[in-house]
C-alpha cells in the first residue's frame, strides 16, 4: 500500500514539473507558409532565429508553392513561400518577391555510364520515354531506368517544372527519398536520377547539363540550368509586421547565407 | 448514497485487502479499455477523414479509377491499381510463404531430430525479430539487383520482388503458428492412427494436420495480415509507381501509397490518401472476417 502511494505521489510531483514550465511571456508570432521544398531552408532559418530572439515564434504551413502564394495575397500569412518564381500575374495581383536562395537538382546516373553530359531534351526525352536505349545518344546498350521522387515531393515538381516533363514522366521508380534514389542509381547500369545538389552524390555520376557542371557557383550565375529559385512573396503595399519585418531582414541578411547553405541550398546575399 | 456510505457498505473499512483487490481490478478494466479505446477512436477517425475524399472524387471514379496522378494539373485519383497490387501481392506471398512454412512447421513438429529443431526454432526466432526495414534493405541492395540480372528486366524493383520480400516475412509467423497447433495435438491420436498400421506420414498428413487445422488457418490469417499491412519493407523494392499490377513492373501498395505521399500531401491528395487508408483498413477487416468464419465452420466439421 505505501508502495503504491509513493509512486503516486512521485507521478503527481512528474506531471506538475512538466506543466509548470508553461511560460506566460508576451511572443510574437511570425507566420510563414508555402513551398515544401523549402521547409529544410525556412526551418533551420526560424531555429537559429528563434533561438536569437527567444520571444519571437516563426510557424511553417507546408502547403506548397501555390497555396503559399495565394495566402500571402489573402494576409493568411506573414510571408509567402514560393519555390519557382513569381508569375506576371501575380505580381500584379500586388506581390513583391524577394529571392532568398538558390536550389540546384543534379541529374545522375550510374558510375558505370559512359555518358557525361546531356541536354535539357535529352533529360527530358529520357524521363518521358522518348529515349528508350542510352545507345540511342551514344552510350551504352542498356535500357534507361528513369528513377524519380514521389509526387509531391518539391526536388520532384522543381525537375519536373525545369525540364517540363509535367505529368509525363515514366518513371520505373518512385522513391521517397533522395537517399533512396542515390542508392538505386548507383545499383542499375541504365538509371538516371535526380537529387538535390546539396545531396551526397559519392557513389554516383553527377552529369554536366549542356556543358555544365553543377556547382554553388555555376548555380549563382545561372549557367547550369536545373535550378530554381527560393522566393519569398510579401505584399507590395502592405507592410509586413515588425516581426515579421525583422525576421525577413534577417533571412536576407549575409548573416543567414551560412545556414541557407547547410540547409543545402546556395545563397544568394553574401 | 454519499461515498462515506458506499465504502461501508462495500466493507472497505474492516477489510482494506478488498479495496486493494476492487483498486486493481479497475485498474486492469481502465487497461483493458485502452486497447478498445483505441481501436475505436482509429475507426472512427478514418470514417470521419477517410468518407469525403471518396464522396468528392466519387465511389466508383475511386475505387475503379485505373490512373493515380494526385499531384497532376488536373488530378486523378483512382486507386484500383493499388487494390489490385494488394490483393496480387499478398495473394503471391501466400501462395509462396504458406506451404513453406506449412512443410517447415510440419517437420519441425514431428520429424527433426532435438538439436536441428532447435538451430531451427532459433533461427526463426531471429527472422521474426529482424525489423522490417532491414528486410527492405536487403531485398533492394541483393534482391532487387538479382532479379534485374537473373530475369534480364531493365529495373529489379518490381511486384516480384515486394512478393518474395513479404514471403519471407512472413515465414515467422506462419511457422511458429501452425508448429504450436501441430503440437498441441493430443499424442493418442496418433498413436492411434500408427497402431492401425497407418505410416507416419498418413499419420502426420491425416490425423495432425486436420486436428490441427483450426491452428493453420489462424497462421494463414497472421500471414496475410502481416502481408497486407506491410509497407516499409515492400515500398523499398517494389518501385512505387501506380501501374496497373504485372509480376515486372514498378507496382504500388494501398499501404505504400499513403506512405510515400503522405509527407507532402495537402488538400484533397491528403483526404484520399486517408481514403486509401480506410479502404485498407476495410480490407483486413473483410479478410479476418472471411478468415474466421472458415475456422469456424472448419472447426464446426470436426
Amino acid at each position: 500500500m505505501k508502495k503504491i502511494l509513493t509512486i503516486m505521489l512521485v507521478a503527481a510531483l512528474a506531471m506538475t514539473a512538466v506543466f509548470a514550465n508553461g511560460s506566460s511571456e508576451e511572443s510574437a508570432t511570425v507566420s510563414t507558409d508555402g513551398s515544401t521544398s523549402m521547409e529544410q531552408v525556412i526551418l533551420s532559418l526560424a531555429e537559429q532565429y528563434m533561438t536569437d530572439n527567444e520571444n519571437v515564434n516563426v510557424t511553417y504551413n507546408p502547403t506548397g508553392s501555390g497555396t503559399g502564394i495565394t495566402a500571402a495575397l489573402e494576409g493568411r500569412c506573414d510571408i509567402g513561400l514560393s519555390s519557382r518564381a513569381l508569375k506576371e500575374s501575380e505580381i500584379a495581383d500586388g506581390l513583391t518577391q524577394t529571392i532568398v536562395a538558390l536550389d540546384g537538382i543534379a541529374i545522375i546516373v550510374n558510375p558505370d555510364n559512359t555518358i557525361s553530359d546531356l541536354s535539357i531534351d535529352q533529360i527530358s526525352g529520357l524521363y518521358t520515354g522518348a529515349i528508350k536505349n542510352w545507345s540511342e545518344i551514344g552510350g551504352p546498350d542498356a535500357p534507361v531506368v528513369p528513377i524519380g521522387r514521389e509526387a509531391g515531393s518539391g526536388t520532384r515538381d522543381g525537375f519536373e517544372s525545369i525540364t517540363g516533363t509535367e505529368d509525363a514522366c515514366l518513371y520505373s521508380q518512385e522513391l521517397t527519398s533522395t537517399g533512396a534514389v542515390i542508392t538505386a542509381v548507383s545499383q542499375n547500369p541504365g538509371a538516371i536520377g535526380y537529387a538535390s545538389l546539396a545531396s551526397n552524390l559519392d557513389d554516383v555520376k553527377v552529369v554536366t547539363v549542356e556543358g555544365v557542371a553543377p556547382s554553388e557557383e555555376t548555380v549563382k550565375s545561372g549557367e547550369y540550368k536545373i535550378q530554381r529559385p527560393f522566393v519569398f512573396a510579401t505584399l507590395t503595399n502592405t507592410p509586413l509586421s515588425e516581426a515579421a519585418q525583422a525576421f525577413f531582414d534577417y533571412c536576407v541578411s549575409p548573416e543567414a547565407a551560412p545556414i541557407i547553405a547547410g540547409a543545402g541550398a546556395v545563397p544568394v546575399n553574401e | 448514497m454519499n461515498l462515506k456510505e458506499y465504502l461501508a457498505q462495500k466493507g472497505y473499512k474492516d477489510n482494506p485487502r478488498r479495496l486493494m483487490e476492487d483498486l486493481i481490478h479497475l485498474v486492469f478494466l481502465i487497461l483493458g479499455l485502452a486497447a478498445v479505446g483505441s481501436v475505436l477512436v482509429i475507426t472512427i477517425y478514418l470514417v470521419i477523414s477517410g468518407l469525403p475524399a471518396i464522396f468528392k472524387i466519387g465511389p466508383v471514379k475511386f475505387l475503379f479509377g485505373t490512373r493515380w496522378a494526385s499531384t497532376a494539373a488536373e488530378p486523378e485519383f483512382g486507386i484500383l491499381p493499388f487494390i489490385l497490387t494488394s490483393i496480387y501481392g499478398t495473394a503471391g506471398a501466400i501462395i509462396i510463404g504458406v506451404p513453406i512454412g506449412f512443410f517447415a512447421a510440419v517437420y519441425l513438429a514431428k520429424m527433426a531430430p532435438k538439436k536441428v529443431k532447435e538451430v531451427m526454432e532459433l533461427c526463426i526466432g531471429v527472422l521474426a525479430g529482424i525489423p522490417s526495414v532491414v528486410y527492405g534493405l536487403v531485398g533492394m541492395t541483393i534482391l532487387v539487383p538479382g532479379i534485374r540480372i537473373v530475369f534480364g528486366v531493365p529495373d529489379g524493383a518490381t511486384l516480384f520482388a515486394a512478393i518474395i520480400v513479404l514471403a519471407v516475412m512472413i515465414l515467422p509467423s506462419v511457422i511458429n503458428v501452425s508448429l504450436t497447433a501441430l503440437e498441441a495435438v493430443p499424442r493418442e491420436y496418433e498413436e492411434a492412427s500408427l497402431a492401425l498400421g497407418a505410416t507416419s506420414i498418413e499419420t502426420y498428413f491425416r490425423v495432425t494436420v486436420p486436428a490441427a487445422k483450426s491452428g493453420i488457418f489462424t497462421a494463414v490469417v497472421l500471414g496475410i495480415g502481416r502481408a497486407i499491412g506491410e509497407a516499409m519493407a515492400i515500398m523499398m523494392v517494389a518501385g512505387n509507381v501506380a501501374n496497373m499490377p504485372s509480376l515486372f513492373k514498378s507496382v504500388r501498395f494501398l499501404t505504400t501509397a499513403v506512405a510515400s505521399e503522405m509527407s507532402y500531401s495537402s488538400g484533397l491528395q491528403r483526404e484520399a490518401l486517408f481514403s486509401i487508408a480506410l479502404v485498407l483498413f476495410l480490407f483486413i477487416m473483410i479478410i479476418n472476417a472471411i478468415l474466421n468464419m472458415l475456422k469456424t465452420t472448419g472447426g464446426e466439421k470436426k
